[in-house]
């Protein structure tokens, strides 16, 4: 058994070093340089306030995560999105009346627990400032901020007798379910149903 | 190391979603390279970086927690 000499050979070990530092180099470096566009659909169908905090939430971090986000605002989740300012909706008996009996508008949501005639609301506004939660109002003006789509359902507008003009702005086009569904089952997508 | 801090976001105090949100948003502003520091003291804000980083791209580079305040150095891809 020949013991084996190593000859240092300064040149072969540099060589080598430089070698291994632009592999560990190329390595580091994305295999695709092409980055994933993830894309998040929330079906808002609830109207109530602790219902639509997680809708914008998860909306608002999604878009600050570079997803693509779409919230469709379909049936009791389309009435938050009405001016605030606008106390009765729609033409006729049963539209007027639904309003009146379901106060549209951001600032006037009910919880869908524990409404207490209003307490709740106002119990859950006291607790987010006390913690610094953000507000549905906050929350939604960041959204927009980050560009996150509000699709209104073309269909409850019909049906609730909603305007265009009742509803606050930046909104886009009202959709139905087909654009919906097709923007749920594209690649790299993750949807809510809230 | 040596490369200045271009934005500090203070998410003091504040709650999911705002230390990320906020973060973002700062981001959008920071040329590609340069150093943000976020100053967070929501526990759940720290997989939550870690989250987004790896969604947006950015990255980590430094990670300290000092009293409760939690400070994160990220680098802008």
């Amino acid at each position: 058994m020949a013991t084996e000499t190593t000859t240092p050979e300064a040149a072969t070990d540099e060589s080598a070093e430089a070698k291994l530092a632009e592999a560990v180099a190329a390595a580091a470096q994305p295999a695709d340089s092409t980055p994933i566009q993830r894309q998040l659909v929330v079906i808002n169908w609830s109207g109530e306030l602790d219902k639509v905090l997680p809708t914008l939430i998860m909306s608002s971090v999604a878009a600050a995560s570079g997803y693509k986000t779409s919230v469709f605002m379909t049936f009791w989740g389309l009435l938050p999105f009405v001016k605030d300012e606008k106390r009765i909706t729609g033409d006729g008996m049963m539209q007027k009346m639904l309003s009146f009996m379901q106060r549209p508008g951001i600032s006037h949501m009910k919880m869908s627990k524990m409404n207490f005639m209003g307490m709740g609301p106002w119990m859950i506004g006291k607790l987010s400032e006390q913690y610094k939660v953000a507000s549905p109002q906050e929350l939604l003006e960041a959204c927009q901020l980050m560009g996150v789509e509000f699709l209104p359902c073309q269909m409850t507008m019909d049906m609730f007798g909603l305007k265009r003009k009742d509803m606050i702005d930046g909104l886009g086009d009202p959709v139905g379910a087909a654009t919906v569904l097709e923007m749920m089952t594209e690649e790299h997508t993750g949807s809510l149903f809230i | 190391m040596s490369d200045a801090i271009h934005t500090t976001v203070d998410a003091k105090g504040l709650s999911c979603p705002m230390p990320i949100v906020k973060t973002a948003q700062a981001a959008k502003l920071v040329p590609a390279g340069e150093l943000i520091e976020v100053l967070a003291t929501d526990p759940g804000s720290v997989k939550d970086f870690a989250a987004w980083t790896r969604s947006t791209g950015n990255s980590i580079v430094e990670q300290a927690e000092d009293d409760g305040v939690y400070r994160f150095v990220i680098k802008r891809a």
